[in-house]
């Protein structure tokens, strides 16, 4: 250490030292075992990265082309996004309506930001929400103020991926925390239901439960109460989700102490008003980092319907690259949508972070 | 600013009409187990409005117990518990009816930490009484100048000292207006130089006529407010007498070695 701090002259901690050699020598070379992981990473990323470039930009093809264009060049043939990429976006909704998606998917992401801040909550969101929800409907469907009927097995692509996930947690989270509290329940029959109910899910993969949702669902029903394929795979997801989301809003009641729920009790809060005002919000406060690990799982999982026939993104991407000539750039479809996948569960991630920091500060104790 | 504090008339229009006289509360035979083993062994009690019963005895002595029965925080298995007249018993509408006349303040102070110290003290009187907000906050604002934390309003729980805390939780617990107070070992999570200042707010509010029901081992307290001072043990009641009685003329033996233990530093 440099500057020196004497006897009888302490003025506050010592100024951290600084320095980029000083950094380096601190970070990736201060044991004999990270200075070895630091060559074999940089090592590495010389032999990757230039080639890794060559592939992406140097040597891909950027301009619009036929696929026989690209089997010459080295690179990555990002003409097979300027073919299909719009196919993949939105599936086989009509191409001349695709702005009709678009909007609905760029209201529905507005409406997600706003709500995303505090200060806008009352009365002209849920008005906003309101509304909002007719004119997506409204725009996807058609059918009504000259826009045309486009039955739901032509939805698909980026819009289904994000309607699929968003109706999903919308009735996944109340029925997971219903189911969460069910379990927890002092009456015997509602506990051992929710029990049940949540043990069975859990222990069936998801693709089982789609299966079952689109398969076996309309062999039970009567004929004339016929689902259609894309309900029945919605309501599969939310039956799964609302599982998963359960145990998780369970692990944060269990961490609220007892005497909170005493405090509740003393008060003369009825059970609702305890769960609602009291111990709900510091609940889920607490269990925000997995609920949101359960949301980003959730979206990926999404992806599974391809397997019912549904062309969510994955669906989509899959169908595109099984045209004649296209079939070998799956490597640039699936980075496209990974890149899709990326940016929608790495914002979710970044809000989650910023709201619990957020509510972190408001109530922070000063010890 | 002076508020009133003072439990409202029994014969108030909203819960049972008491004649005046009449024990507040009223405890007969009661019995209560945990499992094999016997917390509450025939405990009666009659406590009249106005009353201040301190509760001491050594720990896992049921006190603690006793006074959570009180407001049904609880469950008792055996004999007769009557709170403004009504029987405290697995009745979710009389349960109701008695948490709302009868305050509570615990060892842990309990507040909700998601909430400010305004918010915390007008959830009750809004959501239970149907207080309109604003003079829910107005009662508030007077309860916490009572308790001489006034300019606290805004802050969360976890910005406060144990003490003001404390405090925070008997400003809470008088917003509903109720016509008992009981307190569960109010001091006992103090750092020393904390436990004044509970005290004197308890000893304000004992002087304006609350009924109060205290578990604690503060005997300076139980000297200078109480009524009646009741020794537990063993989940009996062993002793019930005037404050003067019982420190200098205590009659059972183990009151006498309890007193000993906790009055000999």
């Amino acid at each position: 250490m440099t500057d020196r701090i004497e006897t009888g002259q302490v003025t506050g901690p010592p100024r951290a030292p600084t320095g980029a050699i000083r950094w380096l020598r601190e970070n990736l070379f201060n044991t004999w075992y990270n200075s070895l992981l630091t060559l074999v990473i940089v090592w590495a990323g010389f032999n990757i990265v230039p080639a890794m470039v060559d592939w992406l930009v140097l040597e891909a093809v950027w301009h619009a082309a036929p696929p026989e264009a690209c089997r010459e060049a080295a690179g990555a043939c990002w003409a097979f996004l300027h073919e299909k990429g719009r196919f993949i976006l939105f599936g086989l909704y009509p191409y001349d309506e695709q702005w009709r998606p678009t909007l609905a998917v760029a209201l529905a992401l507005g409406l997600i930001a706003v709500s995303g801040d505090r200060r806008s909550w009352g009365r002209w969101l849920a008005i906003a929400w309101a509304l909002g929800i007719v004119a997506i409907a409204l725009l996807i469907r058609g059918g009504a103020l000259g826009l045309s009927y486009v039955p739901n097995n032509q939805w698909g692509g980026l819009p289904l991926t994000l309607g699929l996930s968003i109706v999903g947690l919308v009735f996944a989270f109340p029925a997971g925390i219903l189911l969460a509290l069910g379990r927890r329940s002092d009456m015997p029959a509602v506990k051992a239901v929710c029990v049940a109910y949540i043990e069975l899910i859990r222990g069936v993969p998801l693709i089982t439960v789609l299966f079952m949702a689109s398969l076996l669902i309309p062999l039970f029903l009567p004929q004339e109460l016929s689902i259609d394929k894309l309900l029945r795979a919605q309501i599969g997801l939310i039956m799964f989700a609302a599982a998963y989301l359960a145990e998780v809003v369970r692990g944060g009641l269990q961490a609220i102490p007892r005497g909170q729920y005493e405090a509740a009790d003393a008060l003369g809060l009825t059970y609702w008003q305890k769960m609602r005002l009291i111990i709900l919000p510091q609940a889920l406060t607490i269990a925000i980092p997995p609920l949101v690990n359960t949301f980003i799982g959730f979206i990926k999982d999404t992806s599974l319907v391809v397997i019912i026939g549904l062309f969510d993104l994955l669906g989509a991407t899959k169908s595109a690259l099984s045209e004649a000539g296209w079939r070998p750039m799956y490597k640039e479809g699936y980075l496209f949508i990974a890149l899709i996948y990326f940016v929608i569960c790495y914002s979710l991630s970044k809000y989650s972070q910023a709201l619990e920091s957020r509510l972190e500060t408001g109530r922070r104790a000063r010890r | 600013m002076t508020v009133d504090t003072r439990p409202r008339p029994a014969a108030g229009s909203d819960g049972p009409a008491t004649a005046p006289g009449d024990p507040i509360i009223q405890i007969q035979g009661l019995n209560k187990w945990y499992g094999d083993f016997h917390v509450l062994k025939d405990v009666d009690l009659s406590v009249d409005q106005g009353e201040k019963i301190v509760v001491c005895g050594p720990s896992g002595s049921g006190k603690s117990t006793l006074i959570r029965c009180v407001n049904a925080l609880e469950e008792h298995q055996k004999g007769k518990l009557l709170v403004e007249g009504i029987e405290v018993k697995n009745d979710l509408k009389n349960i109701d009816a008695i948490r709302r006349e009868v305050g509570m303040v615990f060892q842990q102070f309990n507040l909700f930490p998601h909430l400010t110290v305004m918010d915390n003290l007008c959830l009750a009187p809004v959501w239970v009484r149907r207080t309109p907000r604003r003079e829910a906050e107005a009662t508030a604002m007077q309860l916490l100048e009572r308790v001489k934390i006034p300019e606290q309003a805004d802050k969360y729980p976890g910005q406060l000292s144990g003490g003001q805390q404390q405090r925070v939780a008997i400003a809470r617990a008088l917003c509903m207006r109720p016509k008992i107070m009981l307190f569960d070992e109010p001091t006992s999570a103090l750092d020393p130089e904390m436990i004044k200042e509970v005290l004197d707010v308890m000893i304000e509010l004992a002087e304006e006529g609350m009924t109060m029901v205290v578990v604690t081992h503060e005997m300076g307290f139980a000297e200078k407010v109480a009524n009646r001072v009741i020794f537990m043990d063993q989940g009996e009641i062993v002793e019930q007498a005037p404050p003067s009685e019982f420190f200098s003329n205590p009659r059972s033996e183990r009151t006498r070695q309890f007193l000993g233990q906790i009055l000999s530093h």
